[in-house]
């Protein structure tokens, strides 16, 4: 999660009050109309005078040292600009930052930027080319000699953690193991956490269930392959135009990797095309920018599909274990877990995120959880929607399900006797605030959704999330302009659309002026202070905090002007409906003064209005929510058809509530297609089998069904409207959820992802 | 690379044949530029066949229905009288990509590029389709199922180009269908497809079958033995089981990244009983006009 | 080696361009004509971000080299507003909130507009089908079937 809780954080307090915008769905998008016209700009539409194309040279093996690398031939080939290796690259030592919700290691990211001694997967990059165009950088790329000494690889989790393994890092040492091991491991860490004693807790427990689950890595899928256009200026600077959820952490990554100070470099980030987490990393901006400085020239570079699935991405494979054991009456009395992912190449991956999910939505008092980070010869993971929680989800909810059905106890009763409430002690530290968990079990229990008959071959199952909401450097500032109409300038990355639309709410009901006096602007990283990277749904939450700092900064002036205007105190000045109004025994004594009026005069009553906000935001509002699903099975194919699907989860405060539903919409599908069918698929030589659209086979239109939603209501009381981040609980569920809804249907239970349809059919034959 | 959009098929096939080796033939293009995109192949010369007129044509003729190579999906799709005719054909072309894809891909392109799971092949065999083929030495005609002989394989010789297909006039009562089985419900790559053509007599009985399977071999398999489980029958449980076995048995599949050995085998059994219900109950409301 | 010359109709307007021959269409659009609203997703027609009308058929720009074009008309998402009217299938979209990051959406649109012009009163089904050439991973679909049935109701006069 990034920074270290702070004391002098800034958490404004929720406020019941009547609302005029915030939890109304605007008639106007501000991202909107440049989309639909086709006029937006995402980062491989920018191009700028001269520009070379670059291409990435990628190892054509899983595991490989290099011997050499020979771009002579690259060089001479006419068009042929710069070519950039290792040696154009400082090595860095080890250090570690915060990149979103994983965080790094500079001495990792500038290896998976460009390979040092070893290849560690398919895909990585070795070499990078400018050219005059494409055609003839990849033309290049054939001429540069490349030796390796190919070395043994390993890609599953559990092989790698083998005793025998072939070891990516001869440098890595199991951290969390005292003492400290003697031989390299690729566990890069073990973690433990625990509340009570988990044995003693199973003692008590008339049922247990114990089962082992594998699932597959999994990618984002964002339908824009990541692009940038970099230029290296004659004096020094460094320009990049790129597709990021996180432009100041981009700018810090690069600035680490090329030695480059940060006020040199400007971060402009450009319609983001999808990220759901993959893109908190860079990839090919500091290529772009050493390739730009070689030639002197601007340089462009967009990946393919067939990239973006080798070297970005995925989220973690996962082997875990769960076993939890209750009561007759259904009372969980203890509850394990253990936890082994991979991270890929580097070491880092989801599962300290992971970790403190597990069991975080029920009350239990003994609690054990036991992780492994592992590497392993598959690309760097990176954060994917809620990283870690869905494998792990997929397990717990798995075996709650099994239990309930042991037990004879209705799956939505048995959550609610063990549902985690305010004041419930979690087993990594805080007890939870208020959260609504029970609410989302109760709307689930009464949906009309739990009254559809099912049919033949049909099944229904439930299966519950959680996720935080993170907060972190926040910054934006509000310009009144001359005329009254308002200008906010935020710095966290809309990454999926709805941002402008809420922060200009959220501007227009802080002012109290109209929708259509507000245009929201997204900075580069010379306009605002820093902003951290959007994640951990943080992006309204986060976001909409700063814009309430910065309007009520904003308005603090006008009533100061109001006062100065009137010549009283400014304690007799209130803000109301968009106007200073006389609020002392002055009351009467003057007309209203508008924002408009207020800033005509301003210039002459000290300068231009503007609010400000440079906070480091805490106080986010976890969020919970309840899938329910009906699937029908096809008995002689396995096919698993999705009939109905709801979500149903606590928002805090729906700002623009057709867009949480829209949210709901897009995380739910991206679990059913996680559930179903995406997964990474790896030959005898660990080369990605893949690695395109058409065989990694995330959901179509016809694939899935209408979502229907439900919106609970629990006001985060540390957000001024009650927020809380929703954008990555509604991925958690859908995986256990479908693994439940299958066994209802066939009364088999799936331990292995994905639940595709020779699986199901094996399972099916095996009963 | 050079580009070539000759006017006749003597033309094209004089540039194929007096070409260099790496010449293409570029139909609708949705499988060779995707090919180009992944620097699997590196053709030297495109000969496009889309400016040739007899390529182009789907004429209904006395004895049946003959349509050229350069013939889109789509343009298929919008026959109407050539679907109503040729249902389970049409069943193989609707399959093929998206459709955006089919309003490029042609059905010559996807029997050439010889993917055994291409859709339209076994919809083809099952239905009797004849290609004409011309060449160097003039023009010959063989049964589709002769076409491919592996992976990305044709027995079309240097030079040789497919002009057209040819669907003799379908018997009376008479029907055809064909399905797949893929993990997603579009825009996927059959992991089985089954394609029947069956004709029943006045008395309700089969008396002509011809069953194909896709992707359970190195090539689509036109398997007697299936058939043979329906001719003499009515279609009946036992008819479908047994051929269910012999569909399965017929296979002998590969593990893949799309879906096991085992998994081919027993779905090819599954899809051909379903395949041949439907099948069935076209020819019986055939029988009925 | 020469660049081929070809003519076009793109969006009304008559177009020439310079292409080479392993150019798609799609790279002609966006790196030649800087007409950048075609998005490039996969480059081998499995995410429809690409889509283009060619001579009135919906397809894969991505899979049409610029050489093949000679001649014919192309419609791609910078046509279909008139003027400041959005057509009413953009209009719907973003009245149901059917885009979030908006990559697969000209594609979308565009595959929409080909559909309903084949299909001018379409099932939730026959658009489910009819779309699912095009990729989107935001939305989860619904909304945009939403939207496209109602600008589908809407341009029926309905």
């Amino acid at each position: 999660m990034g920074l270290k809780p702070t004391p002098y954080g800034t958490a404004i307090p929720f406020e019941e009050k009547e609302l005029k915008f915030v939890g109304k769905n605007p008639t106007e998008r501000p991202d909107a109309i440049e989309k639909v016209t086709g006029r937006a700009r995402y980062a491989a539409d920018y191009s700028l005078p001269g520009q070379l194309f670059g291409k990435v040279l990628r190892s054509p093996h899983a595991h490989a040292n290099i011997l050499s690398i020979d771009t002579s031939a690259a060089e001479a080939l006419p068009g042929v600009k710069a070519v950039v290796t290792m040696d154009d690259f400082p090595d860095l030592e080890v250090e570690i930052a915060a990149a979103g919700e994983l965080m790094v290691n500079f001495r990792d990211v500038t290896r998976n930027v460009m390979a040092r001694e070893k290849v560690l997967y398919d895909g990585h990059p070795l070499a990078a080319v400018a050219a005059t165009s494409n055609a003839i950088a990849k033309r290049a790329l054939k001429l540069i000699k490349v030796e390796y000494e190919v070395l043994p690889h390993v890609i599953d989790v559990v092989e790698a953690m083998q005793p025998d393994a072939p070891i990516l890092h001869e440098d890595q040492f199991t951290k969390g193991v005292d003492p400290k091991p003697e031989k390299p491991s690729n566990i890069a860490t073990r973690i433990e956490s625990k509340l009570g004693n988990s044995e003693e807790g199973f003692k008590k427990a008339d049922v247990i269930i114990e089962r082992h689950f594998n699932t597959k890595a999994a990618h984002q899928g964002y339908i824009e392959p990541h692009a940038c256009v970099a230029n290296y200026t004659e004096g020094g600077y460094a320009e990049v135009w790129t597709s990021t959820q996180g432009h100041f952490v981009f700018r810090s990554q690069i600035a680490k990797i090329l030695k480059m100070d940060l006020a040199k470099i400007t971060v402009t980030p450009a319609e983001l095309g999808g990220g759901f987490g993959g893109k908190n990393t860079v990839y090919l901006e500091p290529l772009a920018i050493v390739l730009s400085k070689k030639s002197r020239h601007p340089v462009k570079m967009v990946m393919t599909r067939d990239e973006v699935f080798r070297a970005t991405g995925p989220t973690s494979g996962t082997n875990t274990k769960v076993k939890i054991g209750a009561t007759k009456d259904g009372k969980i009395t203890g509850a394990q877990a253990e936890l082994n992912y991979q991270s890929g190449a580097f070491a880092g991956s989801s599962l300290s995120m992971a970790a403190v999910t597990v069991f975080t939505r029920y009350d239990i008092e003994n609690i054990l959880v036991i992780g492994h980070d592992v590497t392993c010869n598959r690309p760097k993971v990176a954060a994917y929607r809620a990283p870690g929680a869905p494998m792990i989800a997929f397990g717990v909810e798995s075996v709650i399900d099994e239990l309930a059905e042991k037990l004879e106890i209705d799956p939505i009763e048995f959550r609610l006797t063990n549902a985690a409430k305010e004041g419930t002690q979690t087993h990594f530290g805080p007890k939870l605030g208020p959260i609504g968990f029970v609410e989302t079990l109760e709307a689930a229990k009464a949906s009309e959704h739990m009254k559809m008959p099912l049919g033949p071959n049909q099944g229904r199952g439930i299966a519950t999330g959680f996720w935080f909401t993170i907060g972190n450097e926040t910054s934006s500032t509000l310009n009144i302009a001359e005329d009254g109409t308002a200008s906010f300038v935020y710095g966290t990355v809309d990454v999926a659309g709805g941002s402008r639309a809420v922060f200009t709410q959220i501007v227009a009901e802080e002012l109290g002026i109209p929708l259509e006096s507000i245009r929201v602007v997204q900075s580069n990283t010379t306009s605002l202070g820093f902003n951290f990277t959007t994640a951990g749904s943080r992006g309204t939450a986060a976001g909409s905090m700063a814009a309430v700092k910065a309007s009520r900064d904003a308005v603090a002036r006008m009533c100061d002007i109001a006062a100065k205007i009137w010549d009283v105190d400014i304690d007799e000045v209130a803000w109301e409906d968009g106007h200073a109004r006389p609020a002392g025994a002055n009351v009467g004594d003057f007309d209203p003064l508008s924002v408009a009026d207020l800033a005509k005069k301003a210039a002459y009553y000290g300068g231009t209005i503007a609010g400000h906000a440079e906070l480091n935001v805490v106080g986010g509002g976890p969020g919970f929510g309840t899938h329910i699903i009906d699937v029908e099975v096809d008995k002689g194919t396995g096919a698993v058809k999705v009939l109905r699907y709801s979500v149903i989860q606590d928002a805090g405060k729906a700002v623009f509530p057709d867009y949480v539903k829209a949210q709901f919409h897009g995380g739910a599908v991206q679990g059913i297609g996680m559930a179903l069918n995406e997964e990474y698929i790896y030959d005898e030589n660990g080369i990605m089998e893949n690695p395109g659209f058409l065989d990694y086979r995330m959901p179509v239109a016809s694939d899935v069904p209408n979502i229907d939603t439900i919106i609970v209501e629990v006001p985060n009381p540390n957000h001024p409207y009650g927020v809380r981040g929703i954008g990555e609980v509604p991925i958690i569920p859908p995986l256990a959820a479908i693994a439940n809804a299958i066994h209802d249907a066939t009364g088999i239970r799936l331990q292995d992802h994905p639940m595709s349809p020779p699986k199901v059919l094996k399972a099916m034959s095996e009963l | 690379m050079r580009y070539e959009a000759p006017t006749s098929v003597e033309a094209a096939t004089e540039l194929l044949a007096g070409g260099k080796p790496e010449a293409r033939v570029l139909a609708g293009g949705t499988d060779i530029l995707v090919q180009m995109h992944m620097d699997a192949i590196a053709p030297e010369l495109l000969v496009d066949i889309k400016n040739i007129s007899e390529m182009r044509q789907i004429e209904s003729l006395d004895d049946g229905y003959r349509f050229g190579a350069a013939v889109t999906g789509v343009e298929l799709m919008d026959h109407a009288n050539f679907c109503r005719t040729w249902p389970g054909v049409m069943d193989g072309v609707k399959l093929i990509g998206s459709l955006q894809v089919r309003g490029r891909a042609t059905v010559a392109g996807n029997v050439c590029n010889a993917s055994p799971a291409a859709d339209s092949v076994p919809a083809l065999i099952a239905a009797g389709a004849i290609a004409t083929i011309a060449g160097p030495n003039g023009r010959r005609d063989i049964p589709v199922e002769d076409i491919g002989t592996g992976p990305g394989k044709t027995s079309l010789e240097n030079g040789e180009i497919l002009v057209s297909f040819f669907l003799a006039k379908a018997r009376p009562s008479s029907g055809g269908a064909y399905q797949r089985f893929t993990p997603r419900t579009e825009m996927d790559i059959a992991i089985v497809g089954v394609g029947i053509d069956l004709t029943l007599g006045d008395d309700g009985v089969c008396t002509h079958a011809r069953v194909a399977l896709g992707a359970v071999a190195e090539k689509a398999l036109l398997v007697e033995e299936a058939a043979a489980t329906l001719i003499g029958t009515k279609v009946d449980e036992q008819a479908l089981d047994n051929l269910a076995a012999a569909a399965s048995a017929a296979c002998r599949p590969i593990d893949d990244k799309r879906g096991t050995k085992e998994y081919r085998i027993e779905v090819a059994g599954v899809l051909a009983r379903r395949v041949a219900a439907i099948a069935l109950s076209r020819a019986k409301s055939a029988r009925e006009k | 080696m020469s660049k081929h010359h070809i003519t076009t109709t793109i969006n009304g307007d008559e177009v020439d361009f310079l292409c080479e021959t392993s150019q798609t269409l799609l790279d002609v659009l966006r790196d030649e004509l800087h007409l950048t609203g075609t998005k490039e997703g996969c480059a081998t027609g499995d995410c429809g971000a690409c889509s283009v009308s060619l001579d009135g058929v919906l397809v894969c720009s991505c899979l049409v080299l610029g050489v093949e074009t000679g001649g014919k008309k192309i419609e791609t998402i910078e046509g279909m507003a008139d003027g400041d009217e959005l057509h009413p299938l953009q209009r719907k979209f973003v009245e149901h909130v059917a885009l979030q990051c908006g990559i697969c959406t000209p594609g979308l649109l565009v595959a929409a507009r080909s559909l309903l012009a084949k299909n001018p009163d379409p099932t939730e089904e026959e658009v489910r089908f009819g779309l699912a050439g095009n990729l989107c991973r935001c939305t989860g679909y619904q909304n945009i079937v939403n939207a496209v049935l109602d600008a589908a109701a809407e341009m029926r006069g309905a």
